[in-house]
């Protein structure tokens, strides 16, 4: 890349072509402060505190979205500028409520570090608040746009990232709010839940639907046989809420954790992970080897997914795996399985999952299957955020809790079950089993990198018995779109598939990504959550599914086979065509 | 009589005054009195105050024009001036150009206007009376009914010879007879030059907008005729030559423009028409689209040409829909000519335009909000660079020229950069076309040279304000722009002058304010404009002029105070300096150029909460002043809010608490005793 010289604040530096002055200051050491630049997203100039002065003329210009120039003479901060910052955040600030005690975001949100680093005491200019009301409409994502700052980073979001459009501006000038497209409600609204838009909002605008207390009532009532699961992308990222650095993986502490909060029993997701991949791989091979439906075979474990493919590509149902999700699998698990076992009765049992996913509390209720057990499976949904701040409720002293192990007969897991979490790693633990049920041994190499990182689309070729399986992966909708089109635009004269099997996530970088995880996720963040969990896999005890023998023993004890009768009536589910707009 | 024809100007401003019904009228006429004469339709001259207007063109007699003409006068122009070759004095405008008509032409014969524009002297009579007694009674002295000319004594206007003298008294009239038969009369007395100069509006008014043979009859598609024959720098460097900067607003050159975009590799270039105009009171392009839409549409053939580019758009306002309708129709002509489409004129060179239709949204005037709207999406300004003449429409380069600019560019290629440059100043080159509004007497649409003084434009020109109250200051480039007071009005109208007193040219809006207008309420008119076109995506300008607004409202109602000031003064340096687009960079203008010249009508809201243009209702009282009161008890009864107290024994009293403002008490009395202090 070719690199230009440029001066900042005196000093010559280096920096390559093209690259923003924000991102030029940052290689300086200078963190110019924006409230609506994101790392990972493209600028999209709508604060107005990022300006810099450029010298000789001594023009301000937005650095987030002015590109380096050969010989550009750079003042980041003087008195000029900072005071200019200084009026603009006392601007944003007057049109926002002063709420930050009882906000979802106080002590985390963007703007108020920022006035607080301004060092604002005192409001210099009338407070106008729009008068607009909360959007409870959904049971994942509270909508409370009287908070918004119009930094636009959830729609650029929801519409350019993620493809949904579920978002967008309405109003102008001072009046401009976001909402649904069309000022629907939200639940009315193409949104798939995803999350990602809370994830990226700077202040309390867009918050997941916070049900702590629900847990802890369920937690107080003697009723109820509280049952609790953590999903594979937790482990790595709840640290963060105690300032730890992205990735460390707490699983163990977690399990004592929750057994501390008051939980009978603590199981794993990666378990039921174990048992996706079990039921995944084996519908796989009914397609590939003996051509019982149609390729490539889809995965489903993302609810958003589920959700975007039944409203915005219903053409593509017929590819989708019938495998539910690894919570769901662990939920109906609970509560017939595991409570014949223990002798509990079902009803009692109530289960909680910990997900790293604002989408898991709407698939809970999404369809009939989900009550496979005859009850719901899963009774409640905590996104890793709302964990860790159930975690400080408590008073628990986490990091320094002794390490324990989770609970049989739905606590063991694989490192294939593990890696679930990071985009590829689905692909990665179905092939590992795959191959064993072709091959009739494991795979020699199990790491397949091609199909790990962030790249937006990945795809890797493996050889099973002479034949080649052309697998693909996509994150991020917007990606996911792409794919698609790839393969209809191949379908139309091929009778070859372009790939035999998808694996599809809508957060970026997989569920380690996702909309229910601690702020400030950059795609940095990502890649350190998702070592964390190929760290876990590479320590396992073992790598494959059909080796934990928890596994087995479910097949033998419980399901019989992999898709037998049993397994298709708790395990799976079907799809339907769903309207983007709901009256 | 033997008339060539009969033209009414058709267009918004004319109809707005009833000129379509004038038209009809004409038509019925014409058809009663079984009359060959052509009836043509026009676009504005630009003397929107005399609309409707009518101009009448006969052997020796002509171009005569008729203001304010109304559907019951038509029948008068008929007999009397088409039927016995009269002048209708009482309708007839005399019209101040300089090169809309061909000097080579006399169209007047033997024939002398006067009028009197300060008093009342009978100059027509006593004329009359001189000339005959000097043996030129065969010399028609007429009156008409406006002069164009105000306030400068006697007026006398000899068309035959060109001239017009001014300020003349009644002896000096016995000197017209031997001015008479010099061959150029000599300038002894003071005379009047017009200051209009058209390039841009060369064809409005002039032809029929709906006729692409009355355009190519007055030497259209020329220009495009002789770009075909050009090669693509020839043609850049030719409008580089004219100095031709960007009329919209920002005054970019538009050579440079062009340039950056033909360069630019791509496999597709797009040229954008910007008529998305919306200054308030401007509606500069809405005529020239009314009056001459095939300039602007052989502006941007040549503009496709020059940069490589194969099609084009227009985005007009959808609140223009004569202007989209004449487009539409000239489009339509011009690919039946073959002036658009494939192989346009056998050159190989091919060229589509489309219209698109804005919502009437004042920020999709930015060129990269425009952009925005154009694709579909909304109408948000995007940060630059990339700026569009590289990555415009679809990401391809795409050159943006306002409708003036591109009008502009005809005249150009014809008549060679070098004629153009010969215009205006040495950086603003050529004309600029004003929408001339507010207090002023003649309020239309003029084109001057750049380089002109305010002064010139607003009294010779405008003809000074209509209420004959002083002139306070001048607004220009609209909301964008600032106000420039009184006492600065020999600045020069160019791009620099005007910047360097705090406003702009702008696109081209100038409204002139008087005593009656306060400073502090223009101010938050133009903000309460911006903010409600401010699309709301950038802080600064959507909090920024909220605030703003909402400050100036608390002033005008009595409720500022002293530190309110300096907090405008924050907040605007915050909005110029941090905003995206130049919607929000230029929202304060307004109050800042207000604030820099008449900080002190600021004070007097603030400090003693008086207004003193008694503009702001907030702070004023009605008062009844007692020695002219005859109490009659009129007021007392009118008043809806039975503010008035007291009775016709001791006098009435207005009871400033229960006193509603409305007015009706001065309206009612008859002894102008209520006043508004």
């Amino acid at each position: 890349m070719n690199k230009v010289k440029i001066t900042i604040n005196s000093s010559d530096i280096f920096v390559p072509q093209g690259i923003s002055i924000l991102e030029a200051a940052k290689m300086a050491h200078i963190n110019i402060p924006t409230l609506c630049k994101h790392p990972d997203l493209p600028p999209s100039a709508a604060c107005g505190l990022c300006i810099v002065k450029l010298l000789p003329s001594g023009k301000m210009v937005r650095s987030c979205c002015m590109p380096v120039e050969e010989g550009m003479k750079i003042i980041t901060h003087d008195s000029d500028i900072v005071s200019v910052r200084r009026t603009v955040l006392e601007l944003i600030l007057s049109a926002h409520p002063n709420d930050c005690l009882k906000c979802g975001r106080n002590n985390n949100c963007e703007l108020q570090t920022l006035v607080s680093d301004f060092g604002i005491r005192e409001e210099t200019f009338d407070k106008y608040i729009l008068d607009l009301p909360q959007d409870n409409s959904t049971c994942s994502i509270v909508l409370d746009p009287a908070k918004c700052i119009k930094c636009g980073r959830c729609l650029e979001v929801c519409q350019e990232v993620q493809g949904v459009w579920a978002l967008s501006f309405l109003g102008r000038g001072f009046n401009t709010r976001f909402a649904p497209a069309g000022d629907i409600k939200l639940s009315e609204s193409p949104c798939v839940k995803c999350g990602q838009c809370a994830g990226y909002c700077p202040t309390g605008a867009i918050l997941e639907k916070d049900e702590v207390a629900r847990i802890w009532e369920a937690l107080r009532d003697e009723d109820k046989y509280c049952v609790v699961q953590i999903a594979p992308a937790v482990r790595v990222a709840v640290g963060e809420g105690f300032g730890l650095e992205a990735g460390t993986n707490l699983t163990r502490k977690l399990y004592a954790l929750l057994r501390r909060l008051g939980f009978k029993a603590v199981f794993d997701t990666n378990f039921g992970a174990d048992v996706t991949v079990m039921e995944e791989a084996a519908e796989f091979v009914e397609r590939f080897m003996h051509n019982k439906g149609p390729l490539p075979l889809i995965t489903t474990c993302c609810p958003s997914w589920v959700d975007y493919m039944e409203k915005f590509r219903p053409d593509m149902i017929g590819h989708f795996s019938s495998c539910k999700s690894p919570h769901e699998i662990l939920g109906v698990l609970a509560k017939t399985y595991y409570a014949q076992k223990y002798n509990i009765a079902p009803q009692k049992i109530f289960m909680v999952s910990i997900m790293p996913c604002t989408s898991k509390k709407y698939e809970i209720t999404r369809s009939d299957e989900m009550f496979a057990s005859g009850y719901q499976d899963i009774d409640a949904v905590l996104t890793t955020r709302e964990l860790i701040r159930m975690i400080k409720q408590a008073g628990v002293d986490f990091l320094n809790l002794p390490e324990e192990e989770a609970d049989n007969i739905l606590g063991e897991y694989s490192g294939a079950g593990v890696i679930f979490g990071a985009s590829g790693g689905v692909m990665e633990a179905a092939l590992r089993t795959a191959y064993f049920l072709i091959e009739g041994r494991d795979m020699p190499e199990v790491e397949l990198n091609e199909v790990r990182g962030l790249e937006g689309i990945k795809s890797a070729c493996v050889t099973i018995k002479g034949r080649e399986v052309k697998v693909a992966v996509a994150h991020g909708l917007g990606n996911v779109e792409n794919l698609l089109n790839r393969l209809r635009e191949h379908k139309q004269g091929e009778n070859v598939p372009l790939y035999h099997f998808i694996e599809v996530m809508a957060c970026r970088g997989g569920c380690v990504g996702g909309g229910g995880q601690p702020y400030g996720a950059t795609d940095a963040l990502r890649r350190k959550r998702m070592e964390g969990l190929y760290e876990d896999d590479r320590q396992a005890q073992t790598r494959f599914s059909h080796h934990n023998v928890f596994v087995k023993k479910l097949y033998t004890d419980f399901l019989g086979k992999p898709l037998s009768n049993k397994s298709i009536s708790l395990l799976h589910a079907r799809y339907k065509e769903r309207p983007l707009y709901v009256r | 009589m033997n008339i060539d024809y009969v033209k009414v100007s058709l267009s918004s401003c004319g109809i707005a005054a009833g000129a379509d019904k004038v038209y009809a009228c004409w038509e019925d006429m014409l058809r009663r009195y079984s009359l060959k004469v052509e009836l043509k339709k026009t676009g504005c001259l630009g003397f929107c105050y005399a609309e409707p207007l009518i101009e009448v063109k006969g052997k020796g007699l002509g171009p005569v024009f008729y203001g304010k003409v109304m559907p019951q006068d038509v029948e008068e122009i008929v007999g009397r001036h088409l039927l016995k070759g009269e002048i209708v004095e009482r309708l007839l405008y005399r019209l101040r150009f300089d090169n809309l008509f061909h000097n080579d032409e006399v169209w007047l014969d033997k024939v002398i206007f006067v009028k009197d524009t300060s008093g009342s002297i009978k100059a027509k009579e006593k004329l009359a009376g001189i000339l005959k007694e000097s043996g030129y009674d065969d010399w028609q002295v007429i009156e008409p009914a406006d002069m164009g000319i105000y306030d400068k004594g006697i007026v006398v206007d000899i068309p035959q010879k060109d001239i017009v003298y001014v300020c003349l008294d009644d002896n000096d009239l016995e000197e017209i007879p031997s001015l008479l038969v010099s061959p150029s009369p000599e300038r002894r007395f003071p005379v009047f030059s017009p200051h209009q100069k058209r390039i841009v509006l060369r064809h409005c008014g002039v032809i029929n907008p709906e006729s692409i043979d009355d355009y190519l009859n007055a030497g259209g598609y020329k220009a495009l005729e002789k770009a075909l024959s050009m090669n693509r720098e020839d043609i850049i460097k030719e409008l580089a030559e004219a100095g031709l900067r960007g009329r919209g607003g920002g005054g970019f050159i538009t050579a440079r423009k062009w340039e950056i975009a033909s360069q630019t590799e791509a496999n597709q270039r797009y040229i954008v028409c910007n008529a998305d105009e919306g200054d308030p009171g401007a509606y500069m392009d809405r005529s020239i689209l009314e009056g001459d839409p095939h300039s602007v549409i052989e502006g941007m053939l040549v503009a496709g040409l020059a940069v490589g580019a194969d099609k084009g758009f227009f985005y007009i306002r959808a609140e223009y829909p004569l202007a989209i309708e004449r487009v539409r129709k000239a489009i339509e002509e011009a690919y039946r000519c073959g002036y658009l489409g494939k192989n346009i004129r056998g050159s190989g060179f091919s060229f589509d335009i489309e219209v698109r239709l804005g919502a009437g949204a004042f920020v999709c005037g930015e060129e990269t909000a425009l952009i925005a709207s154009l694709e579909g999406g909304r109408g948000l300004p995007r940060p630059r660079p990339p700026y569009p003449s590289i990555k415009g429409l679809w990401g391809k380069p795409t050159v943006i020229n306002n409708v003036e600019t591109l009008a502009n560019v005809a005249a150009i290629i014809d008549r060679g950069g070098r004629w153009f440059a010969s215009f205006g100043t040495s950086d603003s080159r050529g004309t600029k076309v004003f929408a001339l509004t507010g207090k002023v007497r003649n309020s239309g649409l003029i084109e001057v040279e750049m380089g002109i003084s305010l002064e010139e434009i607003i009294f010779d020109i405008g003809g000074g304000t209509l209420s004959g109250r002083r002139v306070k200051a001048v607004q220009t480039g609209g909301p964008s722009g600032g106000v420039i007071p009184a006492e600065k009005l020999k600045i020069k109208v160019d791009y620099q002058s005007l910047k360097d007193f705090g406003s702009i040219i702008g696109s081209g809006g100038m409204i002139v304010m008087d005593e009656d207008d306060c400073m502090v309420d223009i101010a938050k008119f133009y903000l309460g404009f911006c903010i409600d076109e401010s699309c709301g995506k950038c802080a600064p300008c959507r909090i920024g002029g909220w605030q703003l607004y909402h400050i100036l409202e608390k002033i005008t109602q009595g409720r500022g105070r002293e530190e309110d000031i300096d907090k405008m003064i924050r907040i605007a340096y915050a909005m110029q300096k941090a905003s995206l687009c130049g919607l929000g960079q230029t929202a304060p203008n307004p109050v800042i150029s207000t604030l820099k010249y008449f900080r002190e009508e600021y004070q007097e809201h603030i400090l003693n909460k008086r207004c003193p243009s008694l503009r702001c209702n907030d702070l004023v009282t009605y008062v009844i002043k007692e020695e002219k009161c005859r109490r009659c008890g009129v007021c007392q009864k009118t008043c809806p809010a039975e503010a008035i107290a007291g009775d016709k024994e001791r006098g009435f009293y207005i009871e400033a608490d229960k006193c509603v403002k409305c007015g009706r008490c001065i309206e009612v009395c008859k002894f102008k005793a209520i006043e508004r202090r």
